[in-house]
């Protein structure tokens, strides 16, 4: 029931409709015989007419009718036929004008005209009249899609239509909507006639107007944002880095640890395994990476690659593709430089779930080379809780040459000038708009257009940059909007990321080696983006190369796009935001993984899990819930308490874990984990027995 | 700030099934497998299921279904997927899904797969993709997913997404919180959430939250307590229910209370009604709010009862 006062009834009200309700109770059990006993006179049929007016929610009454004129078509008389779909039509539009929310009538129309005994020539008066009565009626405009498409008329007819309707009153959501359909659809089959860049141009005037009237209305709001994403998107898949990076030097030392290049001594895991991973990054979600489209050709190759989408979903489409080039039968020669050359794209098939082909065949070459035996022994996995205390860390002055830290090279092809053109101009206008007034969307708008500015140019020039303005923007939205502050926080932290892992020299000062105390001679880069307000992370194609990763005492929820971190092996995530243990779902793809800090996070303290659907889990029928495993390894534990635990750390061979700090880490935890992860060593900073 | 009347609410939610005699139960009676659902929910979030009796709503519930399989909104009313999913929720409830013919039941919903991977309501073919979360809801329950074409039915529903992130009835039809839900919903249960644009559809959500705290069900509408469930379960399900103002919703929703005779209405002041009473306590459960239970998201039903069929050993023995 919707807008209803919740007065009391008076006396009166209550006797009147109670004779009402037996009125209708009586129709209705008569209704019902009738029904069941199939009896479709013109009698029953006015019974039946009758109960749908007074309530048109009935839906079998609805069946009952089709029924009823699929019996009485057998009589063939033509007169009778037109007479009997005109009944359906007139008794529709009865109910309709008792409730024109009623999903059964509106159906019950479509089903007749789609017999095409009636005319469809009036169904647009009709709708008219009843699109004026209630301009956002999504049932009327769903059937409004429905009869246009049926009586043929063009796109372009509708787009005129949608302009008369925004004409009379701009703050009309459904009509900017169906413009978007109708624009879309122009632009796929009438490219010629609709080129897309003259008409986003026009658009832009034309949503403007809308905006800059009421800026508080939402009317046009998305669509502007829509129009933006048309100017700047990359319909097209484009590779935007990868692992290892183009005419990089990739060293393994006699042990077949692999280090120098940032890899260092602490990943064992590629050491152990011998195998090396190659990461491939893309702008968007593709599928079809595999042998026919990936060419890896190298003398170390001995078997095929085998391409895995780094995603937690059921669909065979993901950003980031991951395969593992395994070494392990190679007797690799010393001093010897051995070659590896990836080629994508050479031949169709890598497509973007829109459904565009991958149009820029790409070429990684890297180096591998093998040097004599490190002079130090390599110690044990797990042989040192690995410390996060500042003391550990030491600044670097200026990468060497060996540390190859990497940041995507992006290689956007240029952006058209009318693009270009568009956005400069709408950013004039909304400095314009702010200047008078200092409304959210326009700064929100400011910020995505300069957003949007700063990554067509990017490949330009790169210190013009509008970061420091975007980060001021958003920063006043927080104060200006509190209700979305936290919205504006998360996109806050993307900006804050790109500019930092932007380039070399962007991340210098937060780059640190790591020396724990009692290996002076050996250190390895650690990531230090501590303390940084972070509400959640980003730029994952600029950090492939990271190992060592410390994210402590910030704001974050989530980790979404970790799973892209495929060479990390120790991750600080203390002193956070976390919430549950689905959240750590992106850490169970990463094979290096051997420490990890969750200490001081809110994992158990929360009821309901918001990433209860992302992680791969039974509930959203991506895994089978491995119950047999479950009852060995944990016994007596309940397995909906731990069943989330269970799925993030049965696949992963921890070392190091710190979990102190969280409302679930109590006793029952702490021997469950243990049995979970027999690789353990070190648990909340104390050496396991 | 008001308090949850919780006592209260239990209260009116057992007196409605008593009222049948009423015009307004009278024009909802095609409709009371829905009613029996939203009704019973509530109670187990307020923990007070066990004022019901079980068997008497079991022996209704199969005096409601075909031998099609699918169930009618009411006993004489025909089948239909929308009553359908309703009966299997409040089976689920009672941990009481075996009394019924399974079997019939998963063909009912597969048949009503189209070529294209849509649904349609029942034999008369309106499709719509609420019907396409229903299908996929219903057969997920009863661990039965693998019988249609789960490609398809994802498909179709990517098919119908628009260019503010959200989703509509069919191809074209605007987006709206409700239908967003049903979309969104599906593709979590079906582990296809990577195919939502989630910033998008999530600036989309989080804006439906208006002045007053409460959230409309699209732009430039009024705000609504049963938006509180469709908007926030889709907000939960993609990870951005951060983006809206917590406290803000809470209070709006206990503002709509009938704090003297119990029950929730639309917005405050108004008529109460048992279907927004169901999603102002879902819509608080959720919140988290202290003392009521948690709810699935996706499912729509308590996270116990989730976690019962998916987490227990009883459980995999149905997988086939
Ligand atoms: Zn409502």
């Amino acid at each position: 029931m919707h807008g209803q006062p919740r007065k009391p009834l008076k006396q009166e009200d209550e006797s009147l409709l109670s004779a009402k309700a037996a009125k209708l109770r009586t129709l209705q059990s008569q209704f019902f015989a009738n029904h069941r006993d199939r009896i479709y006179t013109q009698e029953a049929l006015d019974l039946s007419a009758k109960l749908l007016e007074t309530n048109p929610e009935c839906y079998t009454a609805w069946n009952y009718r089709k029924l009823a004129v699929q019996h009485n078509l057998s009589r063939s008389d033509p007169d009778y036929v037109a007479f009997l779909f005109h009944q359906e039509l007139k008794l529709v539009e009865n109910a309709l004008r008792k409730n024109y929310k009623s999903y059964g009538a509106w159906y019950h129309r479509k089903w007749v005209l789609s017999k095409g005994h009636s005319s469809i020539d009036d169904e647009l008066r009709l709708l008219n009249g009843f699109q004026k009565a209630d301009s956002r009626n999504f049932h009327a405009w769903n059937y409004r899609r429905f009869v246009t498409s049926l009586m043929k008329r063009s796109d372009e007819d509708e787009l005129i239509y949608t302009e008369e309707v925004i004409g009379e009153n701009f703050s009309n959501y459904s009509a900017w909507h169906n413009r978007s359909v109708l624009l879309s659809n122009l632009f796929k089959s009438k490219a010629e006639e609709f080129p897309l860049e003259e008409k986003v141009l026009q658009e832009y005037e034309h949503v403007r107007s809308a905006i800059f009237t009421d800026p508080d209305d939402q009317s046009g709001w998305f669509y502007h944002l829509w129009l933006i994403d048309l100017t700047v998107k990359n319909y097209a898949p484009l590779l935007v880095s990868s692992w290892p990076s183009h005419g990089s030097n990739i060293t393994l030392n006699g042990n077949n640890c692999i280090y120098g290049c940032g890899l260092s001594l602490l990943n064992s895991t590629l050491s152990d395994t011998r195998t090396l991973p190659v990461i491939l990054y893309f702008n968007q979600a593709v599928e079809g990476i595999n042998l026919s489209t990936v060419a890896v050709k190298s003398e170390l190759l001995k078997e095929d690659l085998v391409w895995k989408p780094l995603s937690t979903n059921n669909s065979s489409t993901a950003q980031v593709w991951g395969a593992y080039l395994n070494l392990g039968n190679m007797e690799l020669e010393q001093s010897k430089t051995y070659s590896i050359k990836i080629t994508i794209g050479h031949s169709m098939g890598i497509v973007s779930s829109n459904g565009y082909q991958y149009g820029d065949p790409y070429q990684i070459a890297f180096k591998l080379c093998v040097q004599t035996a490190s002079t130090k022994p390599v110690e044990e996995q797990g042989g040192k809780l690995t410390s996060w205390k500042d003391n550990n860390f030491q600044k670097i002055d200026h990468f060497e040459d060996s540390d190859s830290i990497v940041s995507a090279d992006l290689h956007i092809p240029t952006t058209s000038d009318w693009c270009m053109k568009a956005i400069e101009e709408e950013i004039t206008t909304f400095r314009d708009l702010l200047s008078e007034e200092k409304c959210k969307i326009g700064k929100l708008s400011l910020a995505r257009l300069l957003t949007a500015l700063d990554l067509i140019t990017h490949q330009h020039d790169k210190r013009k940059n509008h970061t420091e303005e975007v980060l001021k923007l958003y920063t006043d939205l927080m104060e200006l909007d509190p209700t979305h502050s936290l919205y504006y926080k998360d996109e806050h932290s993307l900006v804050l990321l790109k500019q930092i892992t932007s380039s070399r020299e962007s991340l210098l000062p937060y780059c640190c080696y790591y020396k724990d105390a009692t290996e002076a001679n050996t250190s390895y880069v650690c990531l230090r983006l501590q303390n940084l307000s972070l509400s959640r992370m980003g730029s994952f194609e600029n950090l492939l190369w990271v190992q060592m990763l410390d994210l402590s005492h910030n704001d974050l929820r989530s980790i979404e796009g970790l799973e892209a971190m495929q060479l990390l092996s120790s991750l600080n995530l203390s002193h956070n935001k976390f919430g549950s243990f689905t959240v750590l779902g992106p850490l169970r793809s990463l094979k290096s993984l051997k420490v990890l800090d969750i200490s001081y996070n809110k994992i158990g303290s929360h009821s309901i899990d918001t990433r209860r659907y992302l992680c791969s889990s039974p509930l959203a029928n991506t895994e089978v819930f491995a119950w047999d495993r479950f009852e060995i390894l944990c016994g007596s534990f309940s397995a909906t308490k731990f069943w989330e635990a269970f799925l993030i750390f049965e696949s992963l061979n921890l070392t190091d874990l710190n979990a102190t700090g969280n409302a679930v880490a109590d006793e029952n935890f702490t021997s469950f984990i243990v049995k979970v992860l027999p690789t353990l060593k070190w648990l909340n900073s104390e050496e396991l027995a | 700030m008001e308090e949850l009347a919780a006592e209260k609410h239990v209260r009116y939610i057992l007196s409605v099934e008593k009222k049948k005699d009423s015009f307004e139960s009278v024009v909802m009676e095609h409709l009371r497998m829905n009613g029996a659902y939203w009704g019973l929910t509530a109670l187990d979030i307020l923990g007070k299921l066990d004022t019901v009796d079980v068997d008497e709503v079991v022996s209704w519930i199969i005096s409601c279904q075909h031998d099609s399989g699918g169930f009618g909104g009411n006993v004489e009313h025909d089948p239909h997927i929308l009553y359908t999913l309703s009966a299997v929720q409040v089976l689920a409830l009672f941990n009481k899904l075996d009394v019924i013919d399974v079997d019939k039941l998963t063909s009912y919903i597969v048949s009503l797969q189209n070529e294209d991977g849509s649904f349609s309501g029942d034999i008369w073919g309106e499709v719509d993709t609420r019907f396409s979360y229903i299908a996929i809801c219903c057969l997920s329950i009863l661990r039965r997913l693998d019988r249609i074409n789960v490609e398809k039915a994802v498909k179709y529903i990517i098919s119908c997404k628009n260019m503010d992130g959200g989703f509509g009835c069919t191809p074209g039809g605007e987006s709206h919180a409700g239908q967003i839900f049903c979309c969104v919903g599906a593709l979590a249960i079906t582990g296809s959430l990577d195919l939502i644009d989630k910033d998008l559809l999530g600036w989309w959500l989080c804006e439906r939250q208006v002045k007053s705290g409460g959230l409309n069900g699209r732009p430039e509408k009024k705000p609504d307590v049963c938006y509180s469930w469709w908007v926030l379960s889709s907000l939960i399900m993609i990870d951005r229910v951060h983006w809206i103002s917590k406290e803000k919703l809470i209070k709006f929703i206990l503002d709509c209370q009938d704090v003297e005779n119990g029950g929730i209405s639309d917005r405050p002041d108004d008529a109460v009604d048992v279907f927004h009473t169901y999603f102002g306590v879902a819509g608080l459960s959720l919140l988290e709010y202290p003392g009521l239970k948690p709810i699935d998201p996706a499912y729509a039903l308590p996270v116990d009862v989730v976690n019962q069929i998916f987490f227990s050993k009883t459980s995999t023995n149905v997988i086939k």
